[in-house]
């Protein structure tokens, strides 16, 4: 169990150095799994995640399959040995919920009418757990997919901002999560600049609320940067020397 | 698995169109609510109850007072439980079974607007020091369904607790039950780039996206939580919050 620092702002930066605007080094892989369809790995500050996809393929059980389009199924599952505590294995109450807001995120994007009754099924393990495994979750997912090549109108980049200490920060840390006010998620569609997921607890005005949202957004764009690099360091073909 | 029925593309179209002109199927304006109605303390058995009506959807809350073990990490303070119950008395879609995505959806999001808003002083709900303290569980049974359980089960949780006398069990001491809030949930559902209040059965079935945003008395925020398998543009989401922050003044008149 973590005590309260005396203070989480000193002069302005948080107890990790950073700006308020500041996200965690931020590392992303692409294509990481040898079984999977498509796969990545990621790493936001000391948060560890992957992501694999596996389709789109036949689904099962067959009484699930849709007649005109494929269903997207996704499971964020936590590794037991991810957070402090040993968590006990399997869907708990939070990752059932955390798996259905990440499948409302993804079903704008993917072009599921293109395969139907196929399933296309996105696997999400927390390895390591330090505050926004969601959004960790999401932005290895949505490199996966494109990994996977399944066919996409854009990524999805995601997020968290909070309140901590009166101070509006983006990507908190675990620390900065148990002890701020508040804590909000986002991901974005970042060429079209909309949002798929949105939650919050705690407590925002309508100003801190605007300010927060365009704190997130400006983050999501620097993920998405992160995202299309880690695609284009597997992917991109190197001129042939003479 | 699905909340949701499946809906004809006639039907589908019909709702589109309506809405692209401002209206809806019933007759309402896009930010008017079915009608709204409160009963409490119907259930002698639990320490709190109240019935919420949005048009047909009926939603029974119950909240129960029992000693428990504290948390760990807060050993003083008692203990918040929501849990929702889609039961197939509801509607031919509910299935029985263990709680689905949707009931642990609906729970949560309800049981953030009253943990994030500090409803519930769970400080003073303390017994011994580690060992023991008063736990609170909201029970949240839809009843029937026809749309919008999130707002009716918001406003039923938050009425039932304010409706919570002095709690009848044994080795209680304060003078009452510690609430001081009211938060309260206004789901706003986005229908063919438009945005309404309170969708009905047939909305929800047709509805892209939904944002629900919890506010108390002030205005200011508590929760939020976004659904359905579309998109919000920044500025829906700005129009969504003025929705919701006047509406939420509208339905906890209710509360009175």
């Amino acid at each position: 169990m973590m005590e309260k620092p005396e203070k989480l702002i000193v002069d302005g930066k948080r107890l990790d150095g950073r700006e308020p605007g500041e996200l965690r080094p931020l590392k992303i892989q692409a294509g990481v799994l040898k079984r999977a369809d498509g796969s990545a790995y990621v790493e936001m500050g000391l948060n560890k995640v992957l992501a694999a996809v596996y389709g789109p393929r036949e689904l099962h059980p067959r009484h699930l399959q849709q007649p005109d389009t494929a269903v997207l199924r996704c499971r964020y599952n936590m590794a037991p040995f991810s957070v402090d505590d040993r968590k006990r294995p399997g869907p708990d109450r939070r990752s059932v919920e955390i798996s259905k807001v990440i499948r409302d995120a993804f079903e704008p994007v993917v072009f599921t009418k293109l395969y139907p009754r196929s399933g296309i099924d996105v696997f999400i393990e927390v390895l390591q757990a330090d505050a926004g495994t969601r959004t960790a979750g999401i932005n290895a997912a949505a490199v996966a997919l494109a990994d996977a090549g399944v066919p996409m109108r854009d990524l999805v980049s995601s997020v968290a901002v909070g309140k901590v200490d009166g101070t509006i920060v983006i990507d908190l840390t675990k620390e900065e999560d148990q002890f701020g006010t508040t804590d909000m998620p986002v991901a974005m569609l970042p060429r079209k600049k909309v949002i798929t997921l949105l939650q919050m607890d705690g407590h925002f005005t309508q100003e801190e609320f605007e300010h927060a949202l365009a704190l997130a957004m400006n983050g999501c764009e620097q993920v998405y940067g992160a995202q299309k690099q880690a695609l284009r360091a597997k992917y991109s073909t190197k001129p042939e020397e003479e | 698995m699905k909340m949701y029925e499946i809906i004809s593309s006639v039907k589908r179209d019909y709702i589109a169109d309506l809405a692209r002109q401002n209206k809806r199927t019933d007759g309402r304006t896009l930010d008017q609510y079915r009608e709204v109605s409160v009963e409490t303390g119907q259930i002698k058995s639990a320490h709190g109850s109240a019935l919420v009506k949005i048009g047909n959807t009926q939603v029974l809350a119950g909240v129960k007072i029992q000693r428990g073990e504290p948390f760990p990490d807060t050993p003083n303070s008692g203990v918040l439980m929501v849990n929702a119950e889609l039961r197939p008395i509801a509607s031919p879609t509910f299935e029985l079974g263990p709680p689905d995505e949707n009931s642990i959806e609906l729970a949560r999001v309800v049981d953030r607007g009253i943990r994030e808003s500090e409803t519930i002083d769970l400080d003073k709900l303390g017994i011994t020091p580690g060992e023991e303290v008063w736990m609170v569980y909201i029970d949240l049974h839809a009843l029937d369904y026809d749309g919008n359980l999130i707002d009716a089960a918001s406003l039923a949780a938050t009425t039932a607790l304010w409706n919570i006398k002095k709690p009848q069990v044994e080795g209680w001491t304060l003078d009452e039950f510690p609430v001081s809030k009211k938060p309260i949930a206004v789901t706003v559902s986005k229908i063919n780039g438009k945005l309404m209040v309170d969708p009905s059965l047939d909305e929800e079935n047709v509805m892209d996206a939904r944002l629900t945003i919890t506010t108390v008395e002030d205005g200011s925020i508590c929760a939020m939580q976004k659904g359905g398998a579309g998109y919000l543009t920044v500025e829906e989401i700005k129009a969504a919050y003025e929705l919701a922050r006047a509406k939420a003044a509208e339905l906890r008149e209710h509360l009175g």
